[in-house]
């Protein structure tokens, strides 16, 4: 039953901390001695700290506690304030919340598993709304690889299982493909414009007309400078008369236009039945459905010290890959 | 036996089409989402540049599968199927599926198929439509020596994805 409070309501700060030490007692130990380590950490855990602290996205949901309890662990705070953007960029290490496919040691080892994987190939941070190249090794194609640009419409699943879709159109025709984040035949995935949509996902595109979802295939990596915010794009989409794929009313988009006059009075009567079902505007109020749908702050604190040190070794080595120039050898023009 | 069957008929037929109160009773909902499968009677898009094939497009009476040549009776990409377009039987090549596909397979936004003869010949002399890249290696399988040759689709294609 303690378990119930998340972390994140002031008032309830101590409960949560004495529930934290009932229930994850192998965990809290290892957060606590990664804790004490913290003033004297080495030079890559300061890196990832700084690179944590680099993205100042907002952390509506992982709320700090600011009037701490005296008798608490002095740098939890800290840490806490400093792993809160990580859930934004690196999303897939969080498991899924649905509390019968919990399983500690299996998401453990897929953990190892992505760092293994991360090691191998540059995995850029990006975010649904950005622009990606994916090159796919490819058996049937000519040169036994292919390579697909398109903006990112989803991103879904966690851990090994995490996916994304691309979309673009091509000589007027709709294609969107499915790649697998860490399957293995991927040989090179490239973010040529990395920005933020309003919405967590841009399957509306699929009814709005083709210029919003057109980018040519030989895109030039935009220039951005690394430390900057990542910017947020407000295009309201103009979407296509009905029939549409879904009902996209009921989605409550913050991308699209305003299609109130596409919808009939029956629809309207739907909405609002539908909205009140839902419990539409009590719903943030719902502490069991937070409960049940996020992952607490406590525990992704733990997931992102146990991984965050590699993470920022694999990124600077890769950074420092980037930085260097490759060698073009010159060739003799007549 | 009979009595029952026609107890649980009887309500059923009110939506039926020869139904008096079927103008009352417009059925535009479905009771779970589409699966966008390709089975018997599917209308698909012809995206070829055949005679036939753009004007049944033209005319709004696209394509319809009457058969397809598997044994799951469902069609995905790579698969031959047999149409009526126009009134006459031909049959095709699936060459795009809007159904959810694996990692690294392009899914298209409309059902898109190419019009082929009995040796596999293509109806038309281009497809307008890019093409999923694993066509390319479903098509070599299926051509068996002597017999028909799928192969030749891929050479009109214009652009694989």
């Amino acid at each position: 039953m303690l378990k119930l409070f998340r972390y994140g309501f002031a008032e309830l700060s101590s409960i949560s901390q004495l529930s934290r030490c009932l229930s994850i007692g192998a965990c809290s130990r290892a957060f606590t001695s990664q804790a004490r380590r913290d003033p004297s950490e080495t030079d890559e855990a300061t890196a990832a700290i700084n690179e944590g602290e680099r993205l100042n996205l907002e952390s509506d949901s992982t709320r700090t506690n600011s009037n701490a309890d005296p008798h608490q662990n002095p740098y939890k705070n800290e840490m806490e304030e400093t792993f809160a953007p990580f859930r934004f960029v690196y999303p897939e290490f969080l498991p899924d919340p649905t509390i019968k496919w919990r399983n500690r040691v299996r998401e453990k080892l897929e953990r190892m598993d992505m760092l293994k994987r991360r090691s191998n190939i540059d995995i850029p941070e990006f975010y649904v709304g950005s622009i990606l190249s994916v090159t796919l090794s490819d058996r049937n194609a000519p040169g036994k690889t292919n390579t697909f640009v398109g903006i990112c419409i989803q991103r879904e699943g966690t851990a090994m299982r995490s996916m994304f879709t691309l979309r673009n159109v091509v000589d007027g025709h709709g294609v969107e493909i499915t790649f697998d984040l860490y399957n293995p035949t991927i040989l090179n995935i490239t973010c040529l414009r990395l920005e933020k949509r309003l919405d967590e996902n841009l399957r509306y595109l699929r009814d709005a007309p083709p210029e919003y979802s057109t980018f040519p295939f030989d895109m030039v990596p935009e220039l951005r400078n690394p430390d900057a915010p990542v910017p947020i794009n407000t295009l309201k989409v103009k979407l296509n008369p009905k029939p549409w794929h879904a009902k996209w009313q009921l989605w409550d988009l913050k991308g699209v236009e305003d299609f109130s006059h596409e919808l009939e009075s029956r629809e309207w009567r739907k909405l609002n039945t539908w909205k009140f079902s839902e419990g539409y505007e009590t719903a943030k109020y719902d502490l069991m459905k937070t409960y049940r749908s996020t992952i607490p702050a406590e525990e992704q604190t733990e997931i992102y010290s146990e991984v965050h040190q590699q993470l920022a070794k694999l990124t600077a080595s890769l950074r420092k890959q980037k930085r260097k120039r490759t060698f073009v050898k010159p060739q003799k023009t007549v | 036996m009979s009595a029952l069957k026609q107890g649980i008929a009887s309500p059923l037929r009110l939506f039926t089409k020869t139904s008096p109160l079927m103008p009352l009773v417009i059925r535009n909902f479905h009771a779970s989402s589409c699966l966008c499968r390709l089975q018997l009677l599917s209308r698909v898009r012809c995206v070829d540049n055949s005679a036939i094939g753009k004007q049944a497009m033209a005319e709004g009476k696209p394509p319809k599968i009457i058969h397809v040549y598997n044994k799951k009776r469902r069609a995905t990409i790579g698969d031959k199927v047999l149409m009526t377009v126009k009134g006459e039987m031909k049959k095709g090549i699936i060459v795009g599926v809007k159904e959810h596909q694996k990692h690294g397979i392009p899914r298209s936004d409309t059902n898109n198929v190419v019009l082929i003869d009995d040796n596999g010949t293509p109806l038309g002399t281009r497809i307008n439509a890019p093409i999923p890249m694993i066509l390319r290696g479903i098509m070599k399988e299926k051509t068996i020596a002597k017999g028909a040759d799928y192969t030749k689709i891929l050479s009109i294609a214009s652009r694989f994805v």
